[in-house]
């Protein structure tokens, strides 16, 4: 254990470094990133604004503290991706990763974990800008937001999964970008990224719960800007360790059939 | 002394999909495709024992990485055994992964945006070597490979051969029983070929580490492998001393000769490679070489004489294009 702490603590500390080497770079991809919540933020509150101050029981203040909450959790749910798969793959990183003493996914998690802390500090100040813009609607107790501080890390365990999962098909076709746009599509919908849940169809709502995406998303927001009962924050936060189980089983056993097809390509 | 590296009929098999060109047998690939097997790796049987340095060689294509990767673990045999200090490489266990390193010419395991300390540091803690160990295990390869003016420097701000240097210093960091070296000095200068030719004699002189390494540059072999394996087509063409692949396969040697009054015909003597002034050199069949240097000297006023070997570059050369079925 002390040996996996040891290196988690030095791989984000090589990882903060790095960022830190381009720290306007990665300002202009966090702007970047800001103007997909924004226009939802912005047509939802229109549409609110003309149903007569509110829809689906969101208001203006309560849907922007809704995305301004949503600009942070997407942050902390980037993971390595299905594309970085196929170039690792490629360029003979993964050979490099499998030759040392480590499971490759622990380089990932610790490099990502490493690399938010460096984005959480560059959005402090936007979040703080939109909150002037926007007036979010915004009181959370002290346990939403302890809640809150387990769900964002559950969250980006459980999208590091799923998408270590989708990554692995490049081990049977290097074509992962076409399943990776389905993957999108389906986490749009189904995750509370392009509306708040409960604004959805009931079907939707319940087709949710059985799929990870919401646990990866909307539920660590709803957290903070819903009024969730004890009895929900901790059923979700079940949601996101059973997720997490399940999945971590899941990824090791296609792991063992997958690094037996792997041929090295690329170094 | 038993193996350190155990491999006997070792195979690697691919499965290609292969198809004719054109838009119909494209069409005709989404119903039926059809496979080729690409043997890299044939059958190759061979035993190295603790501290050797061998050469691994073979032209572009032979199997030589193909068999480095299955000894690292990378890749899985198709058939065959293949025991590396006691582990099934393949299986990849932790404790075999610290004991062993491969460094390949094209690797990269450096930050690119980092001083290469940081990256070392990261290493320290990937092999869990303890700190002290790793301090003195780090500046002894510093200096033993001239680097103290280069480990602050991003990595980008190194020239090819200085990020090579590093590279090796992060791969032996953890300082492995066994290294696979697959083309370590590959687009470096000569200066940059011998400094990581000698650092890697010296390894292997303290740590009594045994080394397998692939080069296409046969001066890294002469100067570090008293043994090589040779390997074509991915099957085994020579296993052995280097001096006795040279006396097996050259065919010819090289006389050098000064004479002091020019000679009207020398090809009668050999095939002349080339005329400086007074001096001469010319390539002579193995067998003819005693006879020649005896007419040369009693025929003409031979003012000094050398016979050498052929170059190893060229005796390799005439390993490749042997057929393996005239070998056995």
């Amino acid at each position: 254990m002390k040996r996996y702490f040891d290196y988690y603590i030095s791989m984000m500390r090589v990882s903060v470094m790095e960022q830190w080497q381009y720290p306007v770079a990665n300002y202009f991809y966090m702007i970047g990133m800001l103007a997909e919540p924004v226009i939802y933020m912005v047509v939802w509150s229109a549409v609110a604004n003309q149903e007569g101050g509110s829809v689906g029981g969101y208001t203006p203040g309560s849907l922007a503290a809704y995305y301004i909450v949503w600009t942070l959790v997407r942050q902390m749910n980037i993971a390595f991706t299905p594309y970085g798969w196929e170039w690792r793959i490629r360029q003979g990183r993964l050979s490099t990763s499998l030759l040392r003493p480590m499971h490759p996914l622990h380089e990932d998690v610790a490099f990502f974990a490493g690399w938010k802390v460096v984005m959480i500090i560059l959005w402090i100040p936007l979040a703080i800008l939109l909150s002037l813009i926007f007036k979010p609607d915004l009181h959370p107790t002290l346990l939403e937001g302890a809640v809150f501080f387990i769900a964002i890390w559950m969250a980006y365990l459980i999208r590091t999964i799923t998408l270590s999962l989708l990554g692995m098909v490049t081990f049977w076709t290097t074509r992962v970008s076409a399943l990776f746009e389905l993957y999108f599509a389906a986490e749009l919908i189904l995750s509370g990224r392009l509306v708040p849940l409960s604004l959805m169809p009931e079907a939707v709502q319940t087709a949710a719960w059985f799929f990870p995406f919401r646990w990866a998303f909307g539920y660590p927001i709803e957290v903070l800007v819903g009024s969730m009962s004890v009895s929900d924050l901790l059923l979700g936060l079940g949601m996101q360790f059973a997720w997490v189980f399940f999945g971590s089983v899941i990824v090791s056993q296609i792991w063992k059939i997958a690094i037996g097809r792997f041929s090295a390509v690329g170094g | 002394m038993s193996s350190v590296i155990s491999i006997s009929k070792l195979a690697k098999h691919y499965q290609v999909p292969e198809r004719e060109a054109g838009l119909i047998a494209a069409a005709k690939g989404l119903f039926k495709r059809t496979y080729k097997t690409v043997k890299a790796v044939d059958g190759i049987s061979f035993n190295i024992q603790p501290g050797e340095v061998v050469g691994f060689l073979g032209p572009n294509g032979a199997g030589k990485t193909t068999t480095l990767k299955m000894l690292s673990g990378l890749l899985h045999p198709t058939s065959g055994e293949l025991s590396v200090l006691g582990y099934e490489p393949a299986k990849r266990d932790h404790d075999y992964l610290r004991q062993i390193t491969l460094v390949m010419g094209n690797r990269n395991q450096l930050s690119w945006d980092l001083p290469a300390l940081d990256s070392f540091d990261l290493q320290r803690a990937i092999y869990s070597i303890p700190l002290d160990e790793f301090k003195h295990t780090r500046d002894e390869f510093i200096a033993l490979l001239d680097l103290k003016d280069l480990v602050q420097k991003p990595v980008r701000n190194l020239s090819l051969g200085e990020r090579m240097k590093m590279e090796i210093v992060g791969a032996l960091l953890h300082k492995p029983k066994i290294l696979f070296l697959d083309e370590p000095t590959l687009g470096l200068d000569v200066t940059m070929q011998k400094r990581i030719r000698s650092f890697v004699a010296e390894y292997n002189k303290r740590y009594g580490a045994t080394v397998l390494l692939t080069s296409h540059y046969m001066a890294d072999v002469e100067a570090l492998c008293k043994r090589v394996i040779v390997i074509h087509h991915g099957r085994l063409l020579f296993d052995g001393d280097l001096s006795a692949l040279v006396e097996k396969f050259s065919a010819f040697k090289t006389v050098g000769f000064t004479i002091d009054t020019p000679a009207s015909d020398l090809s009668q003597y050999g095939d002349v490679v080339s005329v400086d002034g007074s001096r001469v050199t010319m390539r002579v069949p193995k067998e003819k070489t005693s006879a020649v240097t005896s007419r040369l000297l009693n025929e003409l006023s031979v003012v000094d004489l050398t016979v050498e070997s052929a170059p190893i570059e060229e005796v390799i050369e005439s390993v490749f294009s042997v057929k393996r079925e005239t070998l056995e």
